[in-house]
């Protein structure tokens, strides 16, 4: 039975194609932006194709101290790779560990460490960043990698996730390999772990893409520009008092600041639909 | 009995690394919170008296924290039904073309992976007062833009930016409800001469309700926290307090004016809130999983 109508694909394709172009629009114009001359910029309006700097934009962005900080733009780059990197792996690691204990573990006070990790779901950094900021600062953790990250693994998303995976895992494979006399880590090691990798890889690009993209608790936490993140960093270049704002080094950071978490979604995106849709269940 | 139980030690060896690390970044600080809220520390921050109720009343008995939460209410429904709105609707087109549906998803997800902040300095520079594309074309449609000076511009383009950032996220969630729809159904429909409206509104809507409402809540909770970074970089709450919303509050309350008080009794009213959102979720996730 043919109910699809040739006239509302053809609407629905052209409807599609300009969603996708009006979506992309801001950071085409971002891009010509950021290859234009600031001089050039600002006697016309936002130019809709790219300029003969581009090049030379990028590579003194890079290569030159940043506005206004002490620090060049690889630094920060590093510093949010760093940051994302940690992030991920830190939050995976540790969540891989305690769903296990959790699942396939029955111990005393189990229930309790359940809740008291899962209770943490509900607040996200957000909310207690004011005494987060103390803790830290009381234990000497200000402008380091260490401040930056581990209050940010500090959340049960991951947990929670890999709990409702390890539960579908049938029970025989676990009785299996305890028959052939596998210990807990031995299980863990050879059977869990490459049962769980797409799982894994799923967690890593959304745990990647929001260690990149945080803000607030870099902009609290780091007063030393070495320890600066770039997306922070776009804050303190569109801080120029009177002066102009230099748009081709800020649209030039802000492409910069984007294109590894795109990068990174569009290569796995695979794994980050799943991972999302997962953890809605 | 598939468990291993013959290791006492060991589970608690494999819940150490997230017990510590929740104790002293998240309980620690949390505790903090709802005990600052209870105390006045004196300017310098060397003293701290116990103040009852005092900070809570300081807070709700100020009016501009009732326009800080209209000006959040506000927000929070404008991207959370705007960026809803948009993604069901590209969704719905990109399920029913069948052919190239995974190609528009590829060139419409990835506005998830920017960062709040520079979805903020993306949409800034289109409205740039001086340069900006779309100011531009404002103008000669004979409308002035500076969000610099209009509070209500200045809102708008911060729920435009939010809005855009988020579409991709519902998006994903829509279409992947709208493929599990059984086209059987549709298909019946449609010899039964409903046409594709009637279809959408009288069974693909209902079916989508689970999602559209997780997605309510999870939009209302990226409005309130993930936007301060779209926030900060466009308006930095203003002009006056037209873009302050409550986290942004909390902010400037406490790391700008220092009155730490005051921001610790802020947090903890946002506490009540967000846990009873996330109650309400937990309620319906599980109610879900009974169908």
């Amino acid at each position: 039975m043919r109910y699809q109508r040739l006239g509302l694909d053809l609407v629905s394709h052209l409807l599609l194609a300009a969603g996708c172009g009006l979506f992309f629009l801001p950071v085409w114009l971002a891009f010509t932006a950021s290859t234009h001359s600031m001089s050039d910029l600002y006697t016309h309006i936002a130019p809709l194709w790219v300029g003969d700097v581009g090049l030379d934009n990028y590579a003194q962005l890079l290569s030159e101290p940043v506005n206004g900080l002490k620090t060049g733009m690889l630094r920060l780059l590093f510093n949010s790779l760093v940051m994302a990197t940690g992030i991920a792996v830190g939050k995976i690691v540790i969540s891989v560990l305690a769903a296990y204990a959790i699942v396939f573990f029955r111990f005393p006070f189990r229930r309790l460490c359940f809740w008291l990790i899962f209770i943490t779901l509900m607040l996200p950094v957000e909310v207690r960043i004011l005494p987060t900021y103390e803790v830290v600062a009381n234990l000497h953790m200000l402008d380091s990698y260490s401040g930056l990250i581990l209050p940010l693994i500090a959340s049960a998303t991951a947990t929670f996730l890999l709990r409702q995976f390890y539960l579908t895992i049938p029970p025989e494979l676990v009785e299996a390999a305890r028959i052939d006399g596998a210990g807990p880590w031995r299980f863990l090691k050879d059977i869990l772990l490459p049962l769980s990798k797409t799982n894994l890889a799923a967690l890593f690009v959304i745990m990647f893409i929001y260690g990149w993209n945080q803000y607030l608790w870099p902009l609290l936490i780091t007063t030393d520009a070495n320890y600066m993140t770039v997306v922070v960093s776009l804050k303190r270049m569109l801080t120029t008092g009177d002066a102009l704002v230099p748009w081709q080094d800020v649209t030039a950071t802000a492409i910069l600041a984007m294109g590894p978490p795109v990068l990174v979604i569009l290569l796995l995106q695979r794994y980050f639909v799943k991972g999302l849709v997962d953890a809605e269940k | 009995m598939a468990y291993f139980q013959r290791s006492p030690l060991t589970p608690w060896l494999l819940l150490a690394p997230q017990l510590i690390i929740v104790s002293v970044f998240f309980f620690w600080p949390a505790w903090q919170a709802v005990q600052q809220a209870f105390y006045i520390e004196d300017a310098f921050g060397l003293s701290q008296q116990f103040a009852g109720l005092s900070n809570f009343i300081a807070v709700l008995s100020n009016p501009d924290y009732y326009s800080v939460i209209w000006t959040t209410v506000v927000f929070s429904l404008s991207v959370a039904l705007g960026a809803m709105s948009i993604a069901l609707f590209l969704a719905v087109l990109a399920d029913r073309v069948i052919k190239g549906a995974s190609t528009y998803k590829t060139f419409l997800i990835w506005p998830y992976a920017v960062a709040p902040a520079v979805a903020g300095v993306l949409w800034l520079f289109l409205f740039d007062p001086s340069l900006g594309l779309v100011t531009a074309l404002l103008e000669r449609l004979g409308i002035e833009w500076n969000h610099n000076l209009d509070g209500g511009q200045a809102l708008l383009l911060v729920i435009l930016a939010s809005v855009w950032k988020q579409m991709s996220y519902n998006f994903v969630f829509f279409l992947a409800g709208l493929q599990a729809i059984p086209k059987s159904l549709l298909e019946a429909a449609a010899i039964d001469g409903a046409n594709p409206m009637r279809r959408f509104w009288t069974i693909v809507f209902p079916l989508l309700s689970p999602t559209s409402f997780f997605l309510l809540v999870m939009n209302s909770i990226y409005a309130f926290f993930e936007t301060f970074g779209t926030i900060d970089t466009v308006t930095s709450g203003g002009p006056g307090s037209a873009t302050t919303t409550l986290v942004y509050k909390i902010y400037q309350d406490g790391f700008v004016g220092q009155n730490l008080g005051t921001s610790a009794a802020q947090s903890v009213l946002l506490m009540m809130l967000v846990g009873g959102l996330t109650f309400i979720q937990f309620r319906f996730v599980e109610r879900r999983v009974q169908y």
